[in-house]
């Protein structure tokens, strides 16, 4: 298996040529840039498109019009970026395109700054764009999982014909680990329902459109249908020392990192934490924080955000046991004695 | 010149299914201008027998079900976004044909940016720009071509340049730009109108058809029911109030010359994908047996900082891959951004037996300081018993911290005595090396090559990591 010391985003363009992607279109971002520069590097040499879009808004479109042939297409960006990526990707879940959306989440709100922060939280896990619709959102928390989590974003986008993010934050795009890559170059066929521009695939129309009210319902009950069998299948969590655990601390991306030394000096003083870190943000865990709430004391909620997975996790608790949050923003990252500090007034 | 089109054009279907209502008419307006120019193309398509392979992007405006229509493979478009569609589609798709159908204010205002760049990336796409000088689908407000004191229901006293500004030229826009093969404003005002319409629009298709690049056709079109006038009016419309602003014309016409260009068909092995993305088939296995450490130097949680420049991050870089290379968990992460820019760098690097939690060194257990800032900034937050390696080239202090161990050496100094102070950063390396054994020499020379990427440069930076070793032995006098 090759093995390579490499940075997050450069595992998510090479993930992305294993799995088949075709073109990507981007636009430069920090902390995001990585990926547009490795995707610019390297899809050109193995036969696929790379195009700099003019901006966020046409690289999104230029995703639409490629997923639209049926063939697996990508662009990465950062909060800012992601904003104006909203629009198209409201047209892609509404089209039902697959796609796959890198987003590196940097400081806000406005032009923030090029730190670390998990502020697009809501944008990217409560639609951020107009309409009825949900995409899947995937936390890598290691170079590994930027690898990993990417080729699985493209397997499920094709398999429920739906956008997929995976979304991390600058320290685990900027971060160097190894990575172990698969060998195997996936050569996924050409959906039949995309416009290949041949006589067999003529009468096939991509589209978003729905004039008739009852159509429009009808076309937003199948996405919903979707939706909620994606809840039922796709729910993906990791978990570190919950067995026993009394109380339950929640996080992700390097914050669930972070938790993961701080759960460990927890224990050295005798204090029994467990880590919970949604691997999906959406579909969110909400089953299993149920099933570990009855176990657990209080609940510890750590982002770097003013608190936006908290309220998720907070609907899954129900007011059963009480939910804590702590946030950073700005780009400052707590250490995980900082963390134990937090823990230890729980 | 034409074949003569009595039937309906092959390129449009019979009746038109997606519609609801009457499938037999089209949802124009009597007297649309639209309605003309569907028909154009689809003759055209006919004609040059490409109704298989073409792609209709359709846009936002009264033309948004233009798929209701053309028999092709079709794409609706966000508005303003057609050619961001188109060339997504065309990139993956180069052997089609791809039109991209568009209004004034979906081309010329929401999607100014789009078309722009399209045209200047030599897209080799057919643009067909219908200017109504209106927002017909809306309800007749005011678009970026409206005339200078034309009323619509956003512009009800008459455009004003004052408020609203000029009507835009989108020809003689585009025809600035370097890479558009073929320009042209045509009219559908009249017969004589029509038929270098017509022309316009076969010639955009054939350009593609020959791979000859970006092809714009704008085309003055009536809308009699924005501009509330009866469709013989429209006419009269177009060539008293548009005419004359809107020139009609060939503002660029290079098909002729024009390099004919398809993107390479190429298939890649696995193999051949693999060896091009750097990702070697074969793996450098772990050495079997790893060098024995001391208790003190196991698991390093290691803080690296000085100036940008000093080669700061790659140190930490190379620390991590030899560390990989012994079979270790590692994990680096860089101060990113502006800082690294002039300023101040500083990396963190974990290389552990264990898996990694926080990449994050806040209790550093090694600390790295090539100048006196990072020295004071970073000594304070170590691990007591850690070890302290610092440049005495640049710092003229002594460390405050007595709990530590440290390793002073005049690591620029010995760079710069070698012929170059940048292997500071490697000197530093071997005199880590030599005195952790952490990984061995024979690992740092082996992986040397995976951070140093000037192949010229190996030698002289082995020899740098052989000086520091040499340095903490004592064996080096300087
Ligand atoms: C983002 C967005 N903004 C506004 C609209 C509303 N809208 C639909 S069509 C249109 C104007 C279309 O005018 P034009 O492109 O000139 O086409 P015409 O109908 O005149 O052919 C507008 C503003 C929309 N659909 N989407
Ligand atoms: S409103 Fe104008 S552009 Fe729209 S269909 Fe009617 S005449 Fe044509
Ligand atoms: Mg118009």
């Amino acid at each position: 298996m090759p093995r390579e010391l490499i940075k997050g985003n450069e595992a998510v363009v090479k993930g992305a040529i294993l799995a088949g992607c075709q073109a990507y279109f981007g636009y430069p971002i920090t902390p995001a840039s990585e990926i547009a520069e490795a995707a610019a590097k390297y899809f050109p040499l193995v036969g696929r498109t790379f195009i700099q879009a003019e901006s966020e808004i046409a690289s999104i479109q230029m995703v639409y019009g490629a997923a639209g042939g049926g063939v697996r297409v990508m662009t990465a960006s950062s909060g800012p970026g992601i904003s104006l990526k909203q629009e198209g990707i409201s047209y892609c879940a509404g089209a039902e395109l697959p796609c796959v959306i890198a987003d590196i989440m940097r400081g806000g709100p406005g032009l923030g700054n090029i730190a670390p922060e998990q502020s697009d939280y809501h944008q990217v896990v409560k639609g951020g764009g107009h309409g009825n619709y949900r995409c899947i959102v995937l936390a890598p928390n290691s170079a590994q999982e930027m690898c990993d989590l990417t080729i699985k974003a493209f397997d499920l986008a094709d398999q429920y014909r739906t956008p997929v993010y995976v979304v991390t934050d600058g320290y685990i795009g900027q971060m160097m680990e190894q990575v172990n890559f698969p060998t195997a170059v996936q050569h996924p066929k050409r959906h039949d329902w995309g416009v290949h521009g041949d006589d067999a695939t003529r009468k096939n129309l991509i589209n978003s459109i729905y004039l008739d009210p009852e159509e429009l319902e009808e076309h937003n009950r199948k996405l919903q249908k979707k939706y909620v069998e994606i809840e039922k299948k796709e729910v993906l969590v990791d978990e570190y020392r919950t067995q026993d655990a009394e109380l339950l601390v929640v996080g992700y991306g390097i914050i669930s990192r972070i938790l993961r030394t701080t759960v460990d000096l927890a224990r050295e003083q005798g204090v029994k934490v467990g880590l919970l870190r949604p691997v999906t943000l959406w579909p969110f865990p909400a089953m299993r924080i149920q099933e570990l709430c009855e176990r657990v004391r209080a609940i510890q909620v750590v982002e770097l955000s003013n608190g936006q997975m908290v309220e998720d996790v907070r609907l899954a608790v129900e007011g059963r046991k009480p939910v804590k949050f702590y946030g950073r923003m700005g780009g400052s990252v707590p250490s995980a004695q900082e963390l134990l500090g937090v823990i230890r007034k729980l | 010149m034409y074949e003569k089109h009595l039937e309906k054009p092959a390129s449009f279907y019979p009746e038109y299914p997606r519609k609801s209502g009457n499938q037999a008419v089209t949802h124009y307006c009597p007297g649309c201008g639209h309605g003309i120019a569907h028909k154009y193309i689809a003759e055209a398509l006919d004609d040059l027998k490409l109704t298989e392979r073409t792609i209709l992007i359709s846009p936002v405006g009264c033309s948004v079900f233009a798929y209701y229509y053309f028999d092709v493979g079709n794409i609706q478009a966000a508005h303003g976004r057609a050619p961001a569609v188109a060339t997504g589609i065309k990139r993956i798709n180069p052997h089609s044909i791809v039109i991209s159908y568009q209004g004034d204010g979906d081309l010329a205002a929401i999607g100014g940016d789009e078309i722009i760049h399209a045209a200047n990336r030599g897209e080799r796409l057919s643009v067909f720009f219908i200017n109504n000088a209106i927002y017909g689908m809306t309800g007749g407000q005011m678009a970026p071509t409206t005339l200078v004191g034309q009323q619509t229901t956003t512009s009800p006293r008459g455009r004003n340049i004052h408020n609203e500004g000029y009507p835009i030229r989108m020809c003689e826009l585009i025809s600035a730009l370097e890479a558009p093969v073929y320009v042209e404003r045509v009219s559908l005002h009249s017969p004589g109108g029509r038929a270098k319409a017509r022309k316009a629009i076969r010639k955009a298709l054939e350009n593609q058809v020959q791979g000859k690049g970006f092809s714009f056709v704008e085309i003055l079109a009536q809308c009699p029911t924005g501009w509330k006038v009866s469709a013989p009016d429209s006419l009269k419309w177009i060539e008293e109030k548009m005419l004359p602003y809107y020139p009609v014309q060939v503002f660029r016409d290079k098909s002729a010359e024009a390099e004919s260009w398809a993107p390479p068909d190429v298939t890649y092995s696995d193999a051949d994908v693999l060896q091009l993305i750097e990702l070697p088939l074969e793996d450098d296995a772990a050495p079997a047996a790893r060098p024995k450490v001391a208790e003190q130097y196991r698991n390093p949680r290691i803080k690296i900082a000085g100036f940008g420049g000093q080669g700061v991050l790659l140190l930490g870089v190379a620390m991590a891959q030899l560390g990989m290379m012994e079979g270790y968990n590692v994990s680096w992460l860089p101060s990113y951004g502006p800082e690294m820019r002039g300023g101040t760098a500083h990396c963190h690097v974990n290389i552990s037996d264990t898996p990694i939690g926080s990449p994050l060194v806040s209790a550093s257990t090694v600390c790295v300081a090539f100048n006196k800032p990072s020295l004071e900034k970073f000594e304070k937050e170590m691990a007591s018993d850690g070890l302290l390696i610092y440049n005495t080239s640049m710092i003229d202090i002594e460390p405050t911290r007595k709990d530590v161990e440290w390793l002073p050496i005049p690591a620029s100094e010995i760079a710069s005595q070698m012929g170059n102070i940048r292997f500071a950063n490697m000197v530093v390396l071997g005199a880590y090396i030599q005195k952790t054994g952490l990984v061995s020499m024979e690992t740092a020379i082996k992986g040397l090559p995976t951070f140093i990427k000037a192949k010229k440069l190996i030698g002289e930076n082995i020899k740098a990591l052989e000086t520091g070793a040499a340095f903490v032995r004592g064996e080096l006098k300087i």
